[in-house]
């Protein structure tokens, strides 16, 4: 399909004809965090922001999520087995996701549903549900580095439309089927509109002057890796928190808790995180993780070389740079990786 | 500022070359705005990374517990109180921290700046006499300092170290200029509801991330009480109850020994101002305790101790 063009002015129609599936969401502002909010008119969209502070995998994989739930009685008939919880009962449209965030679900997608056995189904049926709708980078944070790692600025991986920012109109271009069907009525863009896009892409990625190397990671064994010294200073000045991992698009370990309260119970994932002490702690009381330094460097060697050795290359890392912004002691991702890869 | 620089790095230098200590406990320059990282100096070469700014946000007396060897440590007054305090609850040996004692510029607090630019990528921040100079892609703008603060900068106390082997640069003004005691959250204007209305306010936000206890000095605990599993005292989920409980146990944990760092809430990813909480504890305690933490060696906590004459608390 070729691609498409539609002036701001006339993007509430595109968005009223969504509405009749989805449920649309977009990036808001509030104060200086940009975060996912319902989406209201057209004229309430933001074009000139940066990337919301959070990732949108919540709304495939919740902080809490609950899987399963009980009665908490041996007296009820029904008591102590679990029962499932209804699959998810609308269709949801994320509108202006960034492509590194796109990028990132293709990555996750990979880690949920894996191999021959049945996929996280809690992941694949919103995933199912869900069409993204992503807008292109133009102005790269200085913490951006997606080029670098398999994505950038106007990536279509996982995207089922990527729209560029025009000024007054978006050039929309249709990258699944499902997309082709919402915008197959909009009219053609003029090949200096296709130019302008493909102007701004390569501008884009020229406004990305950081990056990281990976090629050496890849050809090192993960002993040497595993082993090199490097660590002792990298873990120094972590404090263990959980902020790296919350705020990553790719970081998905969970914690799986049964609560009860009288005679309810529910079976619930939580995001959990390698940093945590607790999070490898055995019943026995041994720990394989039981060092701050062992923690962090699991993160990077999960990231970058055990990830991309069991996902066929995957680097469990989209640039995005929300880790390096919000570390509260400033581990900046693009120094370790480039200090594994010397 | 470039002066103090030059003396922590001479000061640094000279400590390591002459084997005194192991090394030197400061900040280097951070890679993105506004922000410096906790760095430890091993060789005189390596102290040539030291810095000192007022992005000097973390609370390095976090980085000495548990520490083995000699460090020689960067103390503004709140880092040193809390020294004291971990030399007093017998987390840190005196004899084995080296204090080089410094006088805080007032931290920034870079959400404050941040949100004066909501729109904007900020590139590059930097103090230039008592200004703050922000320059992003397209714009290059002074604020004052004075309005950037972090708020527990303006109410501190003691900006000079209180404790200290020796002092780099020039003692200054101790106080920042506001009341602590005229600024601890209004709590005791507030009816039952509006307080719990506040308090769910304040929290609501929290991700559980625990940087706020992970980056705190006081929160030294092999096992937090969050991740106790046998008994499990709270849930680990975002419900509302757990994630309540959490803050405000962490709260009480820390009265009569909290310094008003602020490193917690500079540490939170989502900005949650956990002072309103540690500051009317504080008030609390020099009210009816007549107590400061982390002033001297000698006194004992309020909490740590029993006495007949303890002031009745409704």
């Amino acid at each position: 399909m070729s691609d498409k063009i539609l002036k701001k002015d006339n993007l509430d129609q595109l968005l009223d004809k969504l509405r009749q599936d989805y449920q649309i969401y977009a990036p808001a502002r509030q104060g200086a965090s940009v975060v996912w909010e319902q989406a209201g008119n057209a004229e309430d969209l933001l074009w000139d922001f940066s990337n919301t502070d959070m990732s949108p995998k919540q709304f495939f994989f919740p902080q809490t999520e609950r899987l399963m739930h009980f009665t908490n009685s041996y007296e009820d008939n029904q008591g102590m087995v679990m029962q499932e919880v209804p699959e998810m009962q609308h269709k949801q449209a994320l509108l202006n996701i960034r492509p590194c965030d796109a990028k990132a679900f293709t990555i996750l997608d990979k880690v949920f549903c894996q191999d021959e056995y049945p996929c996280d189904t809690y992941w694949e049926d919103k995933r199912e549900k869900t069409l993204l709708i992503g807008l292109a980078c133009k102005d790269p944070c200085p913490t951006c580095f997606c080029t670098s790692v398999n994505s950038g600025p106007h990536n279509q991986e996982g995207l089922d439309v990527l729209m560029v920012d025009l000024g007054d109109e978006l050039l929309l271009k249709a990258i699944t089927p499902k997309a082709e069907d919402i915008i197959a009525d909009i009219s053609d863009a003029s090949e200096d509109q296709i130019k302008q896009a493909e102007n701004q892409k390569q501008e884009a990625e020229q406004a990305i002057s950081t990056g990281v190397n990976t090629n050496n990671i890849q050809s090192k064994t993960v002993l040497d890796l595993y082993e090199s010294p490097i660590w002792d200073r990298i873990q120094e000045p972590c404090i263990n928190c959980g902020t790296c991992t919350f705020y990553c698009p790719t970081c998905h370990c969970f914690d799986i808790q049964d609560e009860t309260q009288s005679d309810y119970g529910h079976r619930i994932r939580n995001w959990d995180t390698c940093m945590s002490w607790l999070f490898t702690q055995h019943t026995s009381g041994h720990n394989p993780r039981g060092s701050k330094r062992d923690r962090v460097r699991q993160r990077f060697m999960h990231k970058f070389k055990y990830m991309p050795f069991k996902l066929d290359g995957a680097i469990g890392c989209v640039g995005c740079g929300r880790c390096t912004q919000k570390c509260p002691v400033n581990i900046d991702v693009r120094e370790v990786v480039n200090k594994m890869n010397e | 500022m470039k002066e103090v620089v030059e003396q922590i790095r001479t000061k640094a230098k000279e400590l390591l070359s002459e084997g005194k200590v192991d090394c030197v406990l400061g900040y280097k320059k951070g890679t993105v705005p506004m922000q410096e990282q906790p760095f430890c100096a091993y060789t005189p070469e390596e102290a040539d990374q030291l810095t000192w700014s007022v992005f000097c946000t973390n609370n390095l007396a976090n980085f000495l517990i548990k520490n083995t060897g000699k460090t020689a440590v960067l103390a503004q007054g709140c880092v040193s109180r809390n020294i004291v305090g971990l030399i007093k609850e017998n987390q840190i040996k005196r004899e084995n921290v080296y204090i080089l004692g410094i006088h805080s510029p007032g931290m920034v607090d870079a959400k404050k700046v941040q949100d004066k630019f909501p729109d904007k990528v900020i590139q590059e921040a930097y103090l230039e006499g008592e200004e703050l100079v922000v320059k992003g892609k397209d714009f290059t703008e002074h604020i004052p300092h004075r309005d950037v603060k972090r708020n527990n900068c303006y109410t501190c106390t003691h900006r000079n170290a209180v404790i200290y082997d020796e002092f780099v640069g020039e003692q200054g003004k101790e106080s920042g200029g506001g009341n602590i005691d005229k600024v601890a959250y209004p709590w005791s204007k507030l009816d039952p509801e509006q307080r719990w209305e506040k308090f769910q306010e304040t929290f609501k936000d929290c991700i559980r991330c625990y940087a706020c206890r992970n980056v705190c000095p006081l929160c030294y605990c092999d096992v937090c009480f969050v991740d106790e599993s046998n008994p499990q005292w709270c849930g680990k989920g975002q419900e509302e109850t757990d994630i309540y409980t959490f803050h405000i146990l962490r709260a009480f944990h820390c009265a009569g020994r909290c310094t008003d760092c602020g490193a917690c809430e500079s540490a939170c990813p989502v900005g949650i101002k956990m002072r309103h909480l540690t500051s009317m504890l504080e008030a609390d305690i020099r009210e009816k305790y007549d107590y400061s933490p982390g002033l001297d060696l000698e006194s004992v906590s309020p909490l740590s101790n029993y006495s007949q004459n303890d002031p009745e608390i409704e």
